[in-house]
């Protein structure tokens, strides 16, 4: 690995082939983790995911908007510690509207069509996460960092 | 694998992939049987379909929301027709589709065919699962055909389906079903026949009408019947059937027309044809290896087989399966009609005077040992209309079921439960007593003098306020619920009358314009005959939906003036023993007063409301029931009491509503009800007040407490505790 396309590369072979993200908030400083179906930009810049407003993380959101989510490619297997790549990923997070929302649905739809009926529920909130740096893992130990705010 | 396989090039390898009746029919072509044109549409179409369009997850969302052994019947067919509207929802993708229709339109470009399901598992020599899934006769044209195998796959997930998912070993990740197109064989006589009567292995069964077979399959026509003897080939009985009516094709599907003076007279068939019928159905089993059910029809004096599948019986469960009294509520619409007549013209009337006369005769005046006779009496009858009500009342109530299938199909709307709307409106019984109520509560609102007067418990009033409250009383004291009279004790009323008085006027009259326009809209899909049975199916379903809530009104009463009996038996129980005897049953309350030495048991100290420090529920799923959202104190109730304990923009949380307890919905934020499905009284009346509702909770009683904040998402059918 040598160049950022490379990283984007495996980023974006990452985002395409997993459905789940591990999402992070916190409320008044205690950690809260939550699994989420995400969806991500084809530039890479944002990230997605929809929850209904009465959750706690959207409470915590409405707290502070900064986030880190983990997507990952393990198996639940040992070997995982060599072969997984896991990259974190960390931002804020806003709720979109109107059209940009129509926009993000696509990519998030693209990625989950059966979510339709609850992504597009009145009650559905859909977030977008401007993401700051990505902490990418690969073979253990290799680290990468690919920071998309200069 | 290919999408398309014309009926002469299924061979042996394909069986799963073409279905069982498919598989069938081109065994017996092969054999040399007269069969009618046909192809299939393999499995493999379906699955690449559910695939392409991400329908197979959601169809797993759909059947995953709660674990199966909790879903009512009622429920099962809300998936059913939820999943069905997706299907009618989601088009074929174009790769899909070209291939279709250009095999279509090759083999029956301008042929009336029939569209048959094949399931994989359906007909084979294990499972064999008639009418579970669906078929449709005379359909013309690539365009139409097309549709109709969608509808086919749809019926995949049929409730009738649902309900035998185990049998069926139905799973969303794995089933698919492939469809049989059949060029229409369009005979002058029709019908069925068991190689082997289900009911006397020594004889045969032939039933037929004149037509199309269809009439004689979904129930409409009484047909003739013959038995044979199996092993001699002779005719043991005849009986002749209706025959007033006939099944013919129609420019659209099939339609009645009566039948001609000669052929109602004359032998439906020859004793000759009878024999021919019985050597079809006996080469059948003989070539199969096992009894078979045979579908056949005469064209010009030539003999051909629809279709044949083993004999085998739905039931075959205990007696504790009702599965098998489910699937006979689906009535025919002229069965539908003639219950419908029975209910309006006889059972209701009877209701209402049993209701009447029950309240004339003078309990006080009774010695004990009578007034014990007349509480036995009182329950007999009231057990009698209970009995009744499963009968005939419950079978009734799915003539709107199937009119909602009709206006999904027709109308495809992105709301499978639109059509409530078109529904509603009716005048139901329980709808002019909430109006009655609102008036009462309008009154005090108006009249500061006399809402002072009843806060401070004067409940001396006079005028025009006093005589709406007792003509009231008069008319819907009986109303019972969970046996208690809801209405029982006039200042417990009065302080329910002054929360309803505390909150805003409502305004009302959005849904009449709803139903006006959907109903011009649907009707406008239909011309000439077609139109008029439509309007007259629409009036049934309008019917079958008001008489839904009615029926529990009238049969409340009967239930009201059999529990006036038992607490006048109560209260002398009480008298005599000085022990409470409120919650003594009706059984005990009987032995209490045959036998002066009867004394009640201390009643058992009421279950302490039980809450778990370390456990706390904070979302539960349900169904969504009407949509919106509302957050407030959850009132749980669990007995009369309750009800007349509700404040104004409390979430109504309940076991299952019934009618006679939905006069606090006006004044509820929400409603979350343990009982699902879209079509019971809960969401019926949501929907008519647009209140948020989640039915189906399972552990929504237990769970939730009076006082909890709850949020009811009743866009997802979500209930958010806390």
């Amino acid at each position: 690995m040598k160049t950022s396309d490379e990283l984007r590369t495996v980023l974006s072979d990452l985002f395409k082939n997993q459905k789940l993200a591990v999402l992070a908030t916190h409320n008044h400083g205690q950690p809260y983790t939550s699994l989420v179906a995400f969806g991500a930009s084809e530039d890479l810049r944002y990230l997605a995911f929809a929850t209904t407003r009465s959750t706690r993380k959207f409470n915590n959101l409405s707290g502070d908007p900064r986030v880190s989510m983990l997507v990952d490619s393990r198996s639940n297997r040992v070997s995982d510690i060599r072969k997984a790549v896991a990259a974190t990923a960390t931002g804020r997070a806003e709720e979109v509207e109107s059209e940009e929302r129509e926009e993000l649905l696509r990519v998030y739809l693209s990625k989950h069509p059966h979510m339709e009926a609850f992504a597009r529920s009145p009650s559905c909130a859909l977030l977008r996460v401007e993401v700051e740096t990505y902490y990418v893992v690969r073979q253990f130990q290799k680290v990468f960092e690919l920071h998309m705010k200069p | 694998m290919k999408l398309c396989i014309p009926l002469e090039d299924i061979e042996s390898g394909v069986r799963r992939e073409v279905g069982g009746k498919a598989f069938a029919l081109a065994r017996m072509a092969d054999e040399g049987f007269s069969v009618p044109r046909a192809m299939s549409v393999t499995s493999a179409a379906y699955r690449q379909y559910v695939e392409l369009t991400g329908l197979g997850e959601r169809i797993g969302l759909e059947l995953n929301r709660k674990d199966f052994h909790d879903m009512r019947w009622e429920e099962v067919w809300d998936a059913s027709l939820r999943i069905r509207n997706l299907f009618l929802n989601t088009p074929i993708p174009r790769a899909i589709e070209d291939v279709l229709r250009h095999e279509v339109g090759e083999a029956f470009a301008d042929v009336p065919v029939v569209v048959r399901s094949s399931a994989p598992g359906e007909d084979s020599a294990k499972t064999s699962f008639a009418g579970l899934h669906e078929s449709y006769v005379n359909v013309w044209g690539t365009d139409a055909i097309v549709e109709h195998i969608r509808k086919v796959w749809a019926s995949l997930w049929s409730d009738g389906a649902l309900l035998y998912r185990q049998e069926l070993g139905l799973d969303y990740e794995t089933s698919s079903m492939a469809v049989l197109i059949q060029e229409i064989a369009v005979g002058d006589r029709s019908g069925v026949a068991f190689s082997r009567n289900p009911n006397d292995p020594e004889q045969s069964v032939i039933e037929a009408v004149y037509g199309l077979n269809q009439g004689l399959v979904d129930g409409t026509l009484e047909p003739d019947r013959w038995t044979l003897n199996r092993n001699t080939a002779t005719i043991i009985s005849h009986r002749a059937g209706s025959r007033d009516q006939r099944m013919v094709p129609s420019s659209e599907g099939v339609r009645l027309e009566a039948l001609e003076a000669g052929d109602i007279q004359g032998p439906l068939l020859s004793d000759e044809e009878v024999s021919g019928v019985f050597g079809l159905a006996m080469r059948a089993e003989h070539f199969f290896g096992r009894p078979q059910d045979v579908e056949w029809t005469y064209r010009e004096r030539r003999l051909y087989v629809l279709q044949s599948r083993p004999i085998t019986t739905l039931s075959g469960g205990s007696e504790e399966d009702k599965r098998p009294w489910y699937l006979s509520l689906k009535r025919s619409l002229g069965n539908l009609e003639a219950l419908r007549k029975k209910i309006e013209e006889n059972l209701i009337p009877a209701m209402i005077r049993e209701a009447e006369d029950l309240a004339l005769s003078d309990l006080k005046g009774l010695a004990d040992e009578d007034l014990a006779l007349e509480i036995v009496r009182r329950k007999k009858i009231y057990d009698d209309w209970y009995g009744v009500y499963y009968r005939d009342f419950i079978p009734f109530a799915h003539g709107f079921r199937l009119f909602g299938q009709v206006y999904n199909d027709t109308m495809e709307p992105s709301d499978p439960h639109e059509f409530i709307d078109l529904l509603s409106d009716t005048g139901m019984v329980s709808v002019e007593r909430n109006r009655r109520l609102g008036e009462l509560a309008v009154m005090i609102r108006e009249n500061s003098g006399l809402r002072r007067a009843l806060e401070q418990g004067n409940l001396d009033f006079e005028g025009t306020f006093k005589k709406k409250v007792e003509a009231f009383m008069q008319d819907f004291r009986d109303l019972s619920w969970e046996s208690s009279r809801v209405f029982n004790e006039e200042a417990a009323f009065i302080r329910f009358l002054l929360e309803m008085a505390s909150r805003p006027a409502e305004t009302g009259g959005k849904k009449s314009r709803d139903a006006a326009r959907l109903r011009k809209e649907f009707l406008r899909r239909f011309q000439d005959v077609k139109r008029t049975e439509m309007e007259a199916f629409l009036d049934l379903a309008r019917t079958s939906y008001r008489l839904r809530d009615d029926d529990n009104i009238y049969l409340g009463r009967i239930e009201g003036r059999m529990l006036v009996s038992v607490h006048e038996g109560q209260k002398r129980i009480f008298a005599r023993s000085g022990k409470s005897a409120e919650n003594l049953s009706v059984e005990d309350v009987i032995k209490g007063l045959k036998d002066s030495h009867f004394v009640p048991q201390d009643p058992e100290t009421a279950r302490a409301e039980k809450k778990e420090k370390d456990f706390k529920p904070r979302q539960l799923v349900g169904q969504p029931a009407g949509p919106g959202l509302a957050r407030g104190a959850a009132r749980v109730i669990r007995e009369a009491t309750d009800l007349m304990s509700f404040k104004a923009g409390e979430i109504l949380v309940c076991d299952a509503i019934d009618p006679n307890m939905t006069f606090v919905v006006p004044l509820s934020a929400g409603i979350v009800e343990r009982r699902g499905g879209m079509l019971i009284h809960g969401a019926i009346i949501a929907r008519e007040y647009g209140l948020p509702c989640v039915t189906g909770v399972p552990e929504a009683v237990e769970l939730i407490h009076t006082g909890d904040k709850v949020t009811v998402d009743g866009y997802l059918g979500i209930v958010i505790i806390g």
